[in-house]
């Protein structure tokens, strides 16, 4: 468990109001209420929180569960470096972003759930988080005896060391099936 | 034992329909009655049917609302487990599985929340519509009832010019409803998988914005915003003449002007019986707060594992079940929920609490644990308990043969019941149907779980002694090594305890083959109904079902894989 990441909260609350700001804003510019440009901005505003919060950050400690396919988007987010790192940056964006969608009573909703994301990164922020793409890394073996291993090992761990390994016998390499196979028609 | 588990299996499917039923039910029952009903059809001629569609979900909304709460009742879900006679197995696994069903019914919530903010957004415009000039007669004139101050309204919009997010944020109906829709918004998202498994303090505390929620829902209907004609005004004032004379009302005798009145406000009965269990189980919970626990013995683990044994008056335990700790010296407000690791058969209980967190790491400090010297009895902290909750894993017992299978910390469980095994394996007096236990434990760190293996070894020895070693077969996979450490028990390869757990069965590598685990048992015993009992993560829990299932034999004498999971 350990320190609370504020950010990993922000997050999902971001993510969140990107799709309530999407929903409200659809509904109102579907019916053409009275003042829907505003609405068709919370759509936009929507989509682009969407985007910006899908790829979930690397949590400092432990692994991170990856939303399904953020990776692409990972690669995006991740280019704009300092400006999508800072959550500073990502506070002040929300809550400005959020403004607008304030005037319509469809989006309301979506600019109170962003600007509590904003909050709450705002909060991340201070306690000095920051956001980092999760990035598979290639896996890493130690290598002992020095050059790559090309074939898959012969013997299941645990064996012994190298010096007392014993050269297997050629035959045990590979084994031939000794009982004859049939494919039983049905 | 099979015909069993379809019938629980199809038991929570049942519940799963019914639930789905009884809100269509609501659903479609208060939709057509807001379509027909007389008292609405003024209503109708300025909303349409988004009138119905709000008050529909409305319905449902107070219905999942009354729902919510019973699953997470743990008294009430003990008390009832402790009741029901009939077909005691297939029902307690339904209380089991309270959790999931907290869920749905939120998702409940959540969609009949959409349905019913779409519609009234819709709605609201609709009335400021009506005020238009260009709307028509009867709505203009509807519009217009209520501007005298003998004449009561229709429409709560009451002019063409004002804004209408001001007009309703200042409404009752409508702050509450942005103050509750956040509320449940910031309990959905504190609670997603992620944020619950991580940060479970995060969790925990939004989850008590359920109260604003609660008192939002009652205050909400409290507004009245939605308006329908009164009874009395329908006896004098026939609409289906009266809606095609609109321009003769007032005029004409039998077409008084309308009176409207908002519908009375119904959440509170809904929700006032789940709101006094919930009210009960906090009083049960203050009181169980109040009874003295007696900490009788503090065993801090290698690794960062506090074991606590304790006593408490009439606590009475089963294996499988959890407890919740509260100690007032690290916080005043938490409950973290424990496995109990103690076998029934013993005087104390115990949990074994892992460092991993500010309250685990505080209790650690607590408890004097980090100084590593003798702490007088009296200079420990206080420990509240509530509990013990959830089903018993009796279900062990039935058959002759079981699978165990834990995955990392989803040991602790068979903690319990590995000791109460042996507890019953020991006792002459009890007849044991139990003949023979396989025991799998996957894990990436052993030494995190250093305690269980200690607890492995005692059992291995005392088997040993009676002479039962054949009784339980563990073993254990390691699935995080390195070289170095493959080199030391490669050198030791030949001896006969395993050089990390100290074990007479050595700990393999890597992840187990099921297919040859379970090919391997199946073999050994070829007419036996075996129990599978596993603990873990649901990638795992799936790969097992179906193992389950692809090594049972056709012939229904012939071996049979019954798989059992709990989920802790």
């Amino acid at each position: 468990m350990g320190r609370i990441e504020w950010a990993m909260w922000a997050n999902e609350q971001a993510l969140a109001s990107g799709l309530i700001l999407v929903t409200g804003g659809v509904v109102a510019v579907a019916a053409q209420f009275k003042g829907w440009p505003f609405a068709a901005y919370a759509i936009a505003a929507g989509v682009f929180v969407c985007l910006l919060e899908y790829p979930r950050g690397k949590r400092k400690k432990g692994s991170t569960m990856e939303r399904c396919g953020q990776k692409y988007l990972t690669a995006v987010v991740k280019v704009f470096g300092p400006i999508t790192r800072n959550y500073y940056v990502r506070a002040i964006l929300h809550a400005a972003l959020a403004v607008p969608a304030g005037f319509l009573l469809s989006t309301i909703l979506g600019t109170a759930c962003l600007g509590i994301a904003s909050a709450i990164y705002l909060l991340a922020a201070i306690r000095g988080e920051e956001w980092n793409p999760i990035e598979q890394k290639p896996q890493e073996r130690p290598q002992v005896g020095g050059g790559t291993i090309k074939q898959p090992p012969a013997m299941p761990p645990p064996r012994p060391p190298a010096d007392t390994r014993k050269k297997p016998p050629a035959e045990v390499a590979g084994q031939e099936n000794p009982i004859p196979v049939t494919i039983e028609a049905e | 034992k099979m015909r069993c588990w379809i019938f629980s299996e199809s038991l929570s499917v049942l519940v799963l329909l019914i639930w789905l039923g009884l809100n269509l039910y609501l659903f479609i029952d208060t939709f057509h009655w807001y379509e027909e009903d007389d008292a609405y059809l003024y209503t109708r001629v300025m909303l349409g049917s988004t009138l119905a569609w709000a008050r529909a979900s409305a319905t449902c909304l107070n219905f999942n609302c009354m729902l919510i709460l019973l699953p997470v009742s743990r008294n009430l879900i003990s008390f009832i487990r402790g009741t029901s006679i009939c077909c005691r197995g297939a029902l307690r696994r339904q209380l089991d599985k309270n959790l999931t069903f907290h869920k749905i019914v939120a998702y409940g919530i959540a969609v009949n929340a959409i349905i019913h903010i779409v519609a009234h957004l819709v709605n609201i415009e609709r009335y400021h519509i009506s005020q238009s000039k260009e709307a028509g007669g009867l709505q203009n004139k509807l519009s217009g009832i209520g501007k005298t101050p003998n004449e009561s309204y229709l429409n709560p919009i009451r002019s063409y010019e004002v804004n209408t997010t001001t007009q309703i944020l200042t409404t009752i109906a409508g702050v509450t409803g942005v103050i509750i829709a956040v509320a449940f918004i910031l309990i959905m998202t504190s609670s997603t998988e992620i944020i619950r498994r991580s940060f479970y303090e995060v969790f925990w505390y939004t989850h008590h914005l359920f109260m604003v929620f609660f008192i939002g829902l009652v205050i909400h209907g409290m507004g009245q915003l939605i308006r329908g004609q009164t009874p009395q005004s329908l006896l004098l004032h026939n609409v289906t003449y009266c809606k095609d004379h609109y321009s003769e009302w007032e005029k004409a005798t039998q077409c008084p002007l309308p009176l409207f009145s908002g519908s009375e406000p119904v959440a509170w009965k809904w929700i006032f019986s789940p709101m006094v269990v919930y009210i009960g189980e906090k009083i049960v919970r203050f009181w169980r707060f109040q009874q003295e626990v007696v900490i009788t013995k503090v065993v801090t683990h290698s690794s960062g594992v506090l074991e606590l044994h304790m006593k408490k008056c009439g606590f009475k335990m089963e294996p499988g079940q959890y407890i919740f700790l509260q100690c007032p010296s690290v916080s005043q407000l938490e409950w973290h929920p424990f496995t109990l690791t103690s076998a029934p058969e013993e005087e104390f209980f115990s949990v074994h609490i892992r460092v991993v967190g500010d309250w685990t790491g505080a209790l650690f400090k607590a408890c004097g644990a980090e100084e590593n010297v003798f702490k007088e009895p009296w200079k420990l902290p206080r420990l509240a308990v509530d509990g013990p909750f959830g089903a018993a894993t009796t279900d062990v017992f039935h058959y002759r043969v079981c699978v165990c299978i834990a995955a990392g910390i989803g040991v602790t469980p068979f903690a319990s019941i590995l000791k109460s095994i042996w507890f019953k394996c020991c006792n002459p007096n009890t007849e044991l149907t139990l003949e023979k236990v396989y025991f799998y434990w996957t894990c990436r760190d052993a030494s995190a779980f250093e305690w269980f293996a200690d607890l492995l070894f005692l059992l291995e020895t005392q088997m040993a002694e009676k002479g039962k070693t054949h009784f339980l077969s563990y073993h254990i996979f390691l699935t995080g090594w390195d070289e170095s450490q493959a080199t030391h028990i490669a050198l030791h390869d030949d001896e006969k305890m395993d050089v990390i757990t100290g074990l007479r069965q050595k700990t393999f590598y890597g992840r187990p083959n099921w297919d040859t685990e379970f090919r391997q048992i199946a073999e050994n015993h070829p007419s036996n109904s075996i129990g599978v009992f596993f603990c873990g993560p649901k990638a795992l829990s799936k790969i097992l079902q179906k193992s389950c299932n692809l090594y049972s034999s056709a012939d229904p004498r012939g071996v049979q894989f019954h798989y059992n999971k709990e989920s802790f």
